[in-house]
């Protein structure tokens, strides 16, 4: 298990990150989730040891990692854009770690990790006439041949576009479950950090303002930023929300954060409220309404609903995809 | 982003126009190549980078001889000889100066030098180059590279110094004499030569006995003398230098009293220093001019001062300093040039193989 | 005409200054010389010249030549990696002084560096117990001493560019800092080794003060074998052999460093990281080699400090006259500022000439033939740094005789001369820069409408403006120190500081001696400053061959 312990670091004098504390715990995948230039890769790579701490102890079991140097931690880092070694086969570059250790059976191993992240028969290609998803894959691939004691990815799927990206999340979950490794993960894509991860920490100005299991987090954000950093469209407080949870018949609370989906169109919905613009996507209608007292909310609705501007309409409200926010 | 060559070229602009006040394009022209015919003009001088005389001379000579006097010097005598010989055909001015006995054969077999009917000046017919006797090339100045001693250091030791060519081989004074190559260093020949002179077809077994007895050789005479040399003013530890008969002179404490170092004159090689019109010259009658004012009374006497050398003329003064130090050795060591030229070759290759490895 | 035809017209016409300068001011006195050693007596005798080359003294020799070059090669890049590393890399206290320091024996005059060696390792210096006085090891010692610069500045502006993250990927991987620099960072910089190796290999082969000054002449190059049969023997042919010999040598050496030159790589300059334990070793060669290369400056500075045995300024107050015994014909004061004058010239003719070269080697090629071209012109502009001065020297004074190009008295002689030198650093300076700049941007302009001069303002320019004035920075101090052709050409009336510090050497007194010191001091010391200013411009890529 990884542990951090009031991990501070500092780029060139000035504090990046701040008393971060952490626990990975084995065989699981944490995310870090967090805007950018929040400091997490800067927590990554101080894992990693590339940046040395300026305060606090990163500990793995319980051994202090003080003083180890990068290459004896055990940590494979993925990077962004892959790093790929672009004077090296893509063979030899999943096969790299293993030659520095002169491992029997590198071959073998390298065309079943190839499979593994499903690009077989690119042993002899060179990296640049890869693809962004096929260099991530390889950079996937390099990295699991060590058998990584914690496999450090930093915002893998980032660089790639928004298909590609839904798919290799699927594929990376997979893997990391079939692998059996210990990954610690940022990125800045919540969808990301759900689809990849089972636990999660949010990051804010180098700090860490809220970890626990991926439901946990999700269903009950420490606070108003963090909602909206999770996905939830709006977040009302004071007299507002009383409001909202008193007309939907839900407990009272100070604040709460809405999904765009909390609110559907319904009938015969405890929620008046006044349609102010309606839009038609693929999926549903997406409605901009008005509530008494609470003001512009978004809404749907299902596409043959006929909704449109100056209408009256009730609406339901889903307690599941409504959270409330700052309780413990 | 956009804006920033334009400050960026004014800078460069401006500053090439300070610059370019700078430059050598900017020195003004020349006066127009030689105009021939009489003895005034201009008159080229092609001679060593040792080449120095003052100015006051230069400024009478002038004045006197309406002669506008360009000096080009570079190299040393050897690079001389060589540019001289290479550029016969087209030399590059109208007279010359510095070609020594040593390189004196080259120069005449190249046909540098045109046939002048100047007079030889009185005392100064030992110097001529035998065959040639003054016709081609008339010699100007005299000196002899000899073997110096520190005297003080031999004092402090209660040591006889070396006298001879044979004592430098005698072990008694092993590690002590440095020379500069023979290669690199005019001096250092002028050493070849002597010992030469002295052992016939036999030097090279002397200078290998002088070699096994710690003989250094460095690359230039100034290596040697402010260098290795105790006497000379360096953290030296060599009290025998190959140098000058008129070092010494040059070595004479600040209140006074008797020179610290000296000349052994038995192991002097003779160099003599000479000039003549180029073959070809632009302005012959000039470059005439200027070697009959490099025998004149007042140029020979500056040559100690100026050039480190004696005159050849016969009765001219010598400075005080040189009256009493700078003592000429009576016979000094000599070859006749063409066998030089006829030799250099196989000599400086036999020393090369003794003293490379 | 079709479109590939007034392609390479308009590259003939781009290259066609700078490969007449290079023609008349290299390629003719070149084989004009060799010429005269083919043609002794104006008849054609290569027998003397195949004779030269079969003698077992011209093997012995070309043998030492390489070895010795050889040696001081592999001496500056060993010592030149971990410094360029430390400098360049690291966030070591000072680096950006101590990089400038460490420039400054490159460009020293000969003559100084002999006398301030001399003056270490001689008997009655301080580190005479060593032995090394006059000793082969002494020369290599002498031209690491004079190269290790190259090798920092070359690669040190190299791997400042490299991205650090695939290093940082294989470390994660398990790789030690060895083995990373092994299989990532190596790769990456082998190209800028070899490119400074190379400039190194040719100025140590063609050395001639160092070898005969802390050699105490006991061993011969080829270099010093041609002033010999040149000067000292008059052996024409024999010079020619040795001249062309040295040629092939080079050629062949430019041909095998041509090929790893162009490998492109990803350039994303990293910030310096702070010292790590792991960096004791590069730390320590680096402070050694600035120990060793400060120690000959402090004891030329001491020395020209010393007065009849106290201290004392008075060599420094000399500098004003022309010094004892009037044993030069312009003060040293005056001699600096021709020097200055000078190296006016020297650098925009190199500047001038370096820029067409880069322009022209740098566009990007349509057919095998017109890249072929470029990189021979590449190559061709470094020549000037593999052949005898001497030879050289001796050229111009015979093939430039005649109008329209009687140059010999020309007071230009000198400058161009350095400009030879300096041109192939300017050469290597720009390229890179200019190789670097993304083809489709001038296109962009292009597209929007601007010609070619425009495109060369908005897109070249405003990235090239800094490595020129760099580049001028360098070919300044490059003609501040020449010596070898200097002293062949300048004239007796305007010499510069390199000759009168010789001079002064080559003069009885005391005095002199001293002014001669405190004159190199002054030098080293306006060289230092140029330096420093180059540096304050720094371009990253300065100097990345």
């Amino acid at each position: 298990m990884l542990e951090l312990a009031d991990v501070s670091v500092d780029l060139e004098g000035e504090r990046i990150v701040s008393d971060a504390t952490l626990a990975v715990p084995d065989g699981s995948v944490t995310a870090v989730l967090g805007p950018s230039g929040c400091g997490k890769s800067t927590l990554l790579r101080a894992v990693a040891g590339i940046e040395p701490l300026a305060a606090g102890a990163l500990r793995w079991d319980g051994a202090d990692l003080a003083g180890v140097p990068t290459h004896k931690r055990g940590f494979a880092l993925v990077f962004q854009d892959g790093q790929l070694f672009d004077h090296l086969t893509v063979g030899r570059n999943v096969g790299y770690a293993l030659r520095l250790r002169r491992a029997p059976g590198t071959d073998r191993r390298v065309a079943e990790l190839l499979d593994l992240v499903g690009l077989p028969d690119h042993a002899d290609r060179m990296p640049a006439t890869l693809s962004g998803g096929e260099r991530q894959r390889v950079a996937l691939a390099r990295s699991l041949a060590v058998e990584p004691r914690l496999l450090l990815l930093d915002e893998p799927l980032s660089a790639l576009d928004a298909g590609l990206r839904e798919r290799l999340a699927g594929d990376l979950q997979r893997i990391l479950r079939e692998a059996g490794t210990t990954a610690l993960l940022v990125t800045h894509d919540h969808e990301e950090a759900f689809a990849v991860a089972d636990r999660i920490a949010v990051m804010r100005r180098g700090r860490i303002v809220q970890d626990g299991d991926l439901g946990e987090v999700w269903r009950a954000p420490a606070d108003a930023q963090t909602a909206l950093f999770l996905g939830y469209a709006t977040v009302l407080d004071g007299a507002r929300a009383v409001r909202l949870l008193a007309e939907a018949g839900l407990p009272a609370a100070d604040v709460v954060a809405l999904r765009r989906s909390a609110l559907t169109l319904d009938p015969d919905g405890p929620l008046r409220a006044r349609v102010r613009e309606a839009r038609a996507t693929p999926d549903q209608v997406r409605l901009r309404v008005h509530v008494d007292g609470v003001g512009d909310l978004d809404a749907v609705a299902s596409l043959d609903a006929h909704a449109g501007a100056g209408d009256e309409v009730g609406l339901h409200v889903d307690h599941t995809r409504l959270a409330v926010v700052g309780r413990p | 982003m956009k804006r920033r060559p334009v400050p960026a070229a004014w800078t460069v602009v401006l500053l090439a126009a300070t610059l370019s006040a700078c430059s050598l394009t900017a020195t003004e022209e020349e006066p127009s190549a030689a105009t021939g015919g009489d003895a005034g003009g201009r008159v080229v001088l092609v001679t060593h980078e040792s080449f120095s005389l003052p100015k006051k001379l230069v400024k009478e000579f002038e004045a006197e001889s309406g002669i506008d006097l360009e000096v080009r010097a570079a190299g040393d005598a050897g690079t001389l000889t060589t540019k001289l010989a290479v550029t016969a055909d087209n030399p590059t001015g109208d007279v010359a100066f510095g070609v020594d006995n040593t390189f004196a054969s080259r120069a005449l077999d190249e046909g540098v030098f045109a046939t002048t009917d100047l007079e030889v000046p009185a005392g100064a017919g030992d110097y001529t180059v035998p065959g040639d006797d003054g016709a081609r090339m008339v010699p100007v100045d005299t000196g002899n590279v000899c073997v110096n001693v520190d005297t003080t250091w031999f004092e402090e030791r209660d040591l006889d110094p070396p006298a001879t060519l044979e004592d430098l081989a005698d072990p008694a004074y092993r590690d002590l004499f440095v020379t500069p190559s023979a290669l690199s260093s005019s001096p250092g020949l002028a050493f070849l030569l002597a010992t030469v002179a002295e052992y016939g077809d036999d030097w090279p077994s002397y200078w290998d006995r002088l070699l096994g007895n710690g003989t250094r050789v460095v690359d230039g005479w100034s290596d040697a003398y402010f260098t290795d040399f105790t006497g000379g003013g360096g953290d030296g530890d060599r009290p025998v230098v190959l140098s000058y008969d008129s070092s010494p002179a040059f070595t004479v404490p600040k209140g006074g009293g008797a020179s610290t170092t000296a000349a052994l004159l038995d192991t002097c090689f003779r160099q003599v220093e000479y000039a003549g019109v180029l073959e070809g010259a632009d302005n012959p009658e000039g470059g005439a001019a200027v070697v009959e004012w490099l025998l004149s009374e007042d140029v020979q006497a500056a040559l100690p001062d100026s050039m480190y050398v004696f005159p050849v003329r016969e009765g001219v003064a010598l400075p005080p300093d040189w009256e009493k130090y700078a003592e000429q050795p009576d016979d000094p060591f000599t070859l006749d040039p063409a066998d030089i030229a006829a030799h250099r070759d196989d000599w400086l290759e036999q020393w090369r193989d003794l003293t490379t490895r | 005409m079709t479109a590939p035809v007034r392609r390479l017209l308009a590259l003939a016409a781009l290259a066609a200054v700078p490969v007449a300068v290079l023609g008349l001011f290299f390629v003719v006195p070149v084989s004009g010389m060799v010429a005269r050693g083919f043609w002794p007596d104006g008849e054609f005798a290569p027998d003397q010249v195949w004779e030269v080359l079969t003698r077992d003294r011209t093997l012995r020799v070309l043998a030492f030549t390489l070895w010795s070059a050889a040696a001081g090669t592999v001496g500056s890049v060993g010592l030149g990696l971990p410094a360029a590393y430390v400098l360049h890399r690291t966030a070591l206290p000072l680096r950006r002084g101590v990089r400038s320091a460490l420039l400054v024996p490159f460009v020293l005059p000969t003559v100084v560096v002999g006398v301030a060696f001399r003056q270490l390792l001689g008997a009655g210096g301080p580190l005479g117990f060593l032995g090394l006085d006059g000793s082969a090891t002494a020369i290599v010692l002498g031209l690491v001493f004079f190269n290790v610069a190259v090798v920092i500045r070359v690669v040190g502006g190299a791997w400042e560019q490299l991205d650090d993250r695939p290093g940082h990927a294989a470390a994660t991987l398990g790789a030690s800092p060895v083995q990373v620099f092994r299989t990532v960072t190596w790769p990456q910089l082998r190209p800028a080794v070899v490119s400074a190796a190379t400039v190194v290999f040719l100025f140590c082969a063609t050395a001639f003060g160092i070898v005969l000054t802390l050699g105490g002449s006991r061993y011969a190059t080829v270099e010093t074998e041609i002033y010999l049969l040149t000067v000292q023997v008059f052996d024409l042919p024999g010079a020619a052999a040795l001249s062309v010999l040295q040629l092939v040598v080079v050629l062949a050496l430019l041909l095998v460093a041509g090929r790893t030159r162009s490998t492109p790589v990803v350039r994303r300059p990293a910030t310096p990281h702070r010292l790590r334990r792991s960096d004791v070793v590069p730390v320590a060669v680096t402070l050694l080699l600035l120990a060793a290369i400060a120690a000959p400056v402090l004891a030329l500075l001491v020395g020209s400090l010393r007065v009849d045995g106290a201290w004392g300024l008075e060599n420094y107050t000399a500098l004003s006259t022309t010094g004892q015994r009037d044993a030069l014909q312009v003060s040293v004061t005056a001699a600096l500022l021709n020097s200055l004058r000078t190296a006016v010239d020297a650098t925009w003719m190199a500047l001038l000439t370096g820029l067409l070269v880069a322009v022209v080697v740098t566009r990007r090629s349509r057919s095998r033939a017109e890249r072929r071209t470029r990189r021979l012109l590449d190559g061709l502009f470094m020549l000037p740094l593999g052949v005898s001065a001497v030879t050289l020297g001796f050229g111009f004074l015979i093939t430039l005789d005649r109008p329209p190009f009687d140059l010999r008295d020309s007071p230009l002689l000198v400058p161009i001369a350095q400009a030879l030198v300096a041109l192939p650093l300017v050469v290597r300076t720009l390229v890179p820069v200019l190789a670097g700049i993304d083809d489709r941007q001038r296109q962009a302009a292009a597209s929007l409408g601007a010609g070619a001069l425009r495109t060369l303002a908005t897109v070249d320019l405003p990235v090239l403006w800094r490595p020129v004035l760099a580049a001028s920075g360098f070919a300044f101090a490059v003609s501040l120190g020449e010596f070898g052709a200097t002293s062949f050409l300048a004239r007796e009336d305007f010499p510069t500081m390199p000759l009168v510090i010789f001079r002064l050497l080559g003069h009885p007194g005391e005095l002199n001696y001293g002014m001669a010191l405190a004159a190199s001091v002054v030098l080293a010391a306006t060289t230092a400053v140029v330096v420093l200013a180059v540096e304050r411009l720094r371009v990253t890529s300065v100097g990345a061959f």
